[in-house]
């Protein structure tokens, strides 16, 4: 009996993008409401099955469909999801109102408080049904239980994402657009051939993922398979040396396609290689642990030392993702359950925390015109509530206690600091090395958040308005989201803690809780 | 020997789709003599339309009422197999496509006599003068597509690669506007196109020395118990295989392909990107499964280099092109090479022949379909001196046009390969079929299909660049101010795009009935 819960769900923003495209021209207010309207819906019917996820039936994944789609070649419409996938679609949910109320006038063509014009008018009705698109796409991609499903998902949203930044960013739009699709096909094709292989050595004629845990036993298979997977994954999340689209995609994309892309797009990433690479793949996960935890730990020194430099502000939180997503991937391959965990804590709370800190600075920059950070200053004595909210987003990017990415954060360390997955000691030196990210984090955000608020009030920040109604309903959900999930992240350590449980039984890691007691692996 | 000419039996009602479009051509020249010039395309189009809808059909009820013979048809020399079935299905519906966007205004020239420029050309455009002669040389054309791939033996198969060349040769100086450029590409592809048809009747002279034969099914068996290092076999094989690649655009014989792309009149070029690739495609997977079968540890590595080398070329060099069609041009040469990908997964000897052979007959459907609607909006993009080819004309066309960009857009996503269009799953049933082929044990590649694979997938990621390109173009950059003007379409030019976006869409969503088409036509594999 398939649950019809996911194919609702996935249906319900294609119709919306679909009626938003055929809305008549003109009819850009209708179009927003209907967005509006549309991604409430979804949000609102993916809560309620948040809510029963715990009582629903199936072992590991619940709300599941499976439909025959290309039965010659072993292909199904198969969804369903886990407590990590769960937590990742709720995220998607969640934002993507948030974004549609911040982009309400983006495509309206974007004037400054003195009036300049930064970017011109455009289709209102296509990019709010892109947008949409984009939803049905980000559930999809979490939700999908065949792998072959899971790679259309994975290769068809850049292509939303795409015209979103290529038609609505700002001035090196075109080129950031091109860069941002050729880094991300190119680790998409890849991973295709990886996706092949993987059908063709398992001979088990089925895409469907629960099927081919396990199917790949020769370790040297497993290892070409699992770098095709994980450059593809790598590069989407993006990890150094293969971040640089990222800065320059973020930056360019209206305030709102960036939140989404940073947000949900990346976390795709490091939600595959906790999936895909650690599961299909363990043996050949497990013997790239170190170069793996390696780059991560280098993504994260060297993307907050690059965020420190950066005069952009939107390239500054591009860079301080950069960092995030270090850690991220670094606790993905801690193999313990602490750290997996917190991982994918991470990505939740990371999503909630640089969207409101993205969203914060294009309301900033909506306002100047500029996103140079030496453009601004005083601009919390014009503007006290956005600067407050500007505040309390940039101290959740630098995991502040009490904010929910500390939690995260904490656990990725410490996990990774006790984890016996590798031998002695190599994981223990990686945790302590990163730990110095946590004070150039205080570097790059307080200063930063000193130059744009502090100080005496520039001639143009005079000028500004504090938020309206709109930009406070945009801002106030995440940052009760961050300090809510800061105080109290049991809700979602409920649910993720045995998904990964299952995880690190698949990946046949022994359960870290007894490792530390010495029984080793 | 038998002393006593015996008749010849002809299978007529196996032939009859062939037969039809032939007759049908034939009858199109009597038009010309005999009819008067104001009747002559009224009469054509229908002519032309309905041959080739009856043949259609008859393909049809072949496929449907008979199925495929098991025997080679009129003493031998046509195999008339599920594979050719199946392109001819495929080639009678693009050539019916296609003749919807001849049929339009304005591509052809008044007067293709008159020296470019001259009073005559001015007179004869005055006059309204029109070469209706296109449509039954389009019609021998398709005829010799459809004998090209199912001919049994190599003799059937130069005539038939003639028959479908000529009138090429001949329609592609056609063009009304540039009318230098059109008869430079005419020369260049008359005169390239005989040095391979030389080099494919040489070839054909070789192995007829080594094998006593030119029937395919009678050289494999020579093979079989021959001396496999004959110098008449190689230097036969390899004129062969030159005259065979020359004609798919594979490099290092892929020169002709951008120039005559540019030159020919749009709906030709259409016609020759999707029709004739498809029937030479047809006669490379015939000529090296039927006939060079055995030959296998010979002709794969070398297929490879080329196929390599085919997809480098044309994804690289497509990069710096500044004309549409040019470009175009060498993304059918990228697409050629993953293509021969395929034709090296379909030789095994295991049960996967069957797997394979579907996966290119699939790519061939879904390429050829979303070629056509290509072209079909490259001739609605147009300046005051003619279709509006360089690149930078196309800036802000999806400013303008909406409707039109984004659906040209969509094909050339296509093109690239990105899921939920047709041309992902047939670059996935390819790339599928090679490597699975090359995991199997005894296969005379092994890893290096993989490699091939790898290298395929490196092509499309550069592909994708020059693709995304235009993409770029026609979105995100201002229009120009005397920017080129959308024709107004005519029904034909509205139903070819409408066919080929559906195609593109349908199968991109739900490719499983297709595949089964195809899967059936490949079941029985080709006559041997």
């Amino acid at each position: 009996m398939s649950s019809l819960w996911l194919p609702i769900l996935l249906a319900v923003p294609v119709l919306g993008a679909v009626v938003v495209a055929l809305l008549p021209k003109g009819a850009d207010q209708v179009a927003k409401q209907v967005t509006l309207a549309v991604s409430l819906v979804v949000l609102a019917l993916t809560l309620v099955m948040a809510f029963q996820f715990p009582s629903a039936k199936g072992d590991r994944f619940k709300f599941a469909a499976v439909y025959d789609w290309i039965p010659s070649f072993g292909v199904h419409f198969g969804v369903g999801v886990d407590g990590i996938a769960l937590v990742l679609v709720v995220l998607s949910a969640v934002l993507v109102p948030i974004v549609v109320l911040a982009s309400w006038h983006d495509a309206d063509g974007v004037r400054t408080a003195d009036g300049t014009l930064i970017t011109p008018k455009r289709s209102v009705k296509t990019y709010f049904s892109l947008l949409l698109v984009l939803e049905a796409m980000m559930i999809g991609v979490f939700a999908a239980t065949d792998i072959f499903l899971f790679y259309v998902f994975f290769e068809a949203m850049l292509i939303p994402m795409y015209f979103m930044i290529g038609s609505y960013g700002g001035a090196q739009r075109s080129y950031a657009a091109v860069k941002f699709l050729l880094y991300s096909l190119f680790g998409g094709l890849l991973m295709l051939v990886a996706v092949i292989g993987l059908y063709v050595v398992a001979g088990k004629s089925t895409f469907m993922f629960p099927e081919l845990v396990g199917a790949i036993q020769d370790p040297a298979t497993q290892k070409w398979l699992f770098a095709g997977f994980f450059i593809a994954f790598a590069i989407k999340a993006p990890l150094w040396p293969v971040h640089t689209w990222l800065p320059d995609a973020a930056a360019q994309a209206p305030a709102g396609a960036a939140v989404l892309l940073v947000g949900v797009l990346d976390k795709v990433g490091t939600f595959g290689m906790l999936r895909f690479c650690l599961e299909l793949f363990p043996d050949a996960a497990k013997a790239f642990t170190m170069p793996i935890v390696v780059l991560a730990v280098i993504s994260i020194i060297y993307g907050a030392i690059v965020a420190i430099g950066q005069s952009d502000m939107k390239r500054l939180i591009a860079y301080t993702s950069i960092s995030h997503f270090g850690f991220i991937v670094m606790g993905v391959f801690a193999m313990s359950q602490v750290a997996q965990s917190g991982a994918t804590l991470y990505m939740v709370n990371h999503g909630f925390a640089t969207g409101a800190l993205f969203l914060a600075a294009g309301f900033l920059i909506a306002r100047r015109g500029s996103p140079h950070i030496a453009d601004y200053g005083g601009a919390q004595k014009v503007a006290p509530l956005l600067a407050g909210f500007f505040l309390v987003a940039g101290l959740a990017g630098l995991s502040l206690p009490g904010l929910s990415s500390f939690v995260s954060e904490f656990m990725v360390m410490t996990g990774t600091y006790a984890s016996k997955a590798h031998g002695s000691g190599a994981l223990t030196v990686a945790a302590v090395v990163s730990a110095l990210a946590v004070i150039l984090a205080a570097v790059y955000i307080l200063w930063m958040v000193q130059r744009v608020l502090n100080g005496p009030t520039a001639e143009p920040v005079k000028a500004f308005k504090d938020l309206n109604v709109r930009e406070i309903v945009v801002l106030a959900p995440l940052v009760a989201l961050i300090i809510g999930f800061g105080f109290f992240p049991k809700p979602l350590l409920d649910v993720i803690n045995p998904a990964v449980n299952q995880t690190l039984v698949n990946v046949k890691v022994d359960n870290p809780a007894i490792a530390e007691k010495g029984a080793g692996q | 020997m038998n002393p006593i000419m015996q008749a010849p039996t002809i299978e007529y009602g196996t032939l009859a789709p062939m037969l039809l479009v032939f007759g049908a051509a034939v009858l199109g020249v009597l038009v010309e003599a005999f009819a008067p010039r104001y009747l002559r395309k009224v009469m054509q189009v229908p002519l032309t339309l309905v041959s080739l809808g009856g043949a259609f059909a008859l393909v049809l009820v072949q496929v449907i009422m008979r199925g495929a013979p098991t025997e080679a048809v009129a003493m031998g020399a046509v195999a008339v197999d599920g594979p050719s079935l199946f392109i001819w299905g495929v080639i009678l519906v693009l050539s019916f496509v296609c003749v919807l966007l001849v049929n339009d205004e304005g591509h052809f020239v008044a007067s293709a006599a008159a020296v470019p420029g001259s009073a005559d050309e001015e007179e004869a455009e005055a006059a309204g003068g029109a070469h209706t002669e296109i449509y039954p040389l389009l019609l021998f054309a398709v005829g010799g597509m459809m004998l090209f791939p199912a001919a049994h033996d190599l003799l059937t198969m130069f005539v038939g690669l003639e028959v479908m060349s000529l009138p090429l040769y001949l329609m592609c100086g056609l063009a009304r506007r540039r009318r230098l450029l059109s008869q430079e590409s005419s020369m260049k592809y008359f005169l390239l196109g005989a040095f391979s048809s030389a080099f494919f009747l040489y070839g054909t002279a070789m192995l007829y020395g080594y094998a006593g034969t030119v029937s395919l099914p009678g050289i494999n068996k020579a093979l079989a118990g021959g001396a496999l290092l004959d110098p008449l076999l190689l230097i036969g094989f390899a004129m062969l295989g030159v005259g065979l690649l020359f004609k798919i655009g594979a490099a290092p014989f892929q020169a002709w392909k951008p120039d005559v792309y540019q030159g020919a009149p749009t709906p030709i070029t259409a016609l020759m990107a999707s029709g004739t690739l498809v029937a030479a495609m047809g006669a490379v997977l015939r000529v090296f499964w039927v006939g060079l079968g055995n030959l296998d540890w010979n002709w794969r590595p070398v297929m490879w280099a080329v196929a390599a080398l085919t997809m480098i070329v044309g994804a690289v060099l497509a990069i710096t092109q500044t004309d549409i069609k040019r470009m175009l041009a060498y993304s059918s040469i990228a697409h050629a090479g993953f293509l021969l990908i395929g034709v090296m997964a379909t030789f095994d000897k295991s049960q996967q022949n069957a797997g394979s052979l579907s996966a290119i007959l699939f790519y061939l459907l879904v390429y050829s379909f979303t070629t056509v609607g290509a072209f079909a909006i490259v001739t609605m993009v147009r300046d005051p001196g003619g279709e509006a080819g360089h690149l930078s004309r196309w800036a802000g066309l999806g400013k303008r046009s909406p409707l039109l960009a984004g659906v040209f857009a969509f094909f050339l996503l296509a093109f690239a390969g990105i899921p939920l269009t047709s041309g992902f799953f047939g670059k996935y049933a390819v790339f599928a079929a090679a490597l699975a082929s090359g995991s199997e044990s005894g296969d005379s590649l092994g890893g290096w299909m993989t490699g091939l694979v790898v290298l395929g997938v490196v092509a499309s990621a550069v592909a994708a660049f020059f693709y995304v390109r235009v993409i770029v173009l026609m979105f995100f950059s201002e229009p120009a101010a005397d920017g080129p003007s959308i024709a107004e379409p005519s029904m034909g030019t509205v139903a070819v795009i409408a066919v080929a976006a559906l195609v593109t869409v349908g199968v991109g969503i739900f490719p499983q009935p297709m595949l089964d088409v195809a899967h059936q036509a490949a079941a029985n594999l080709f006559i041997r």
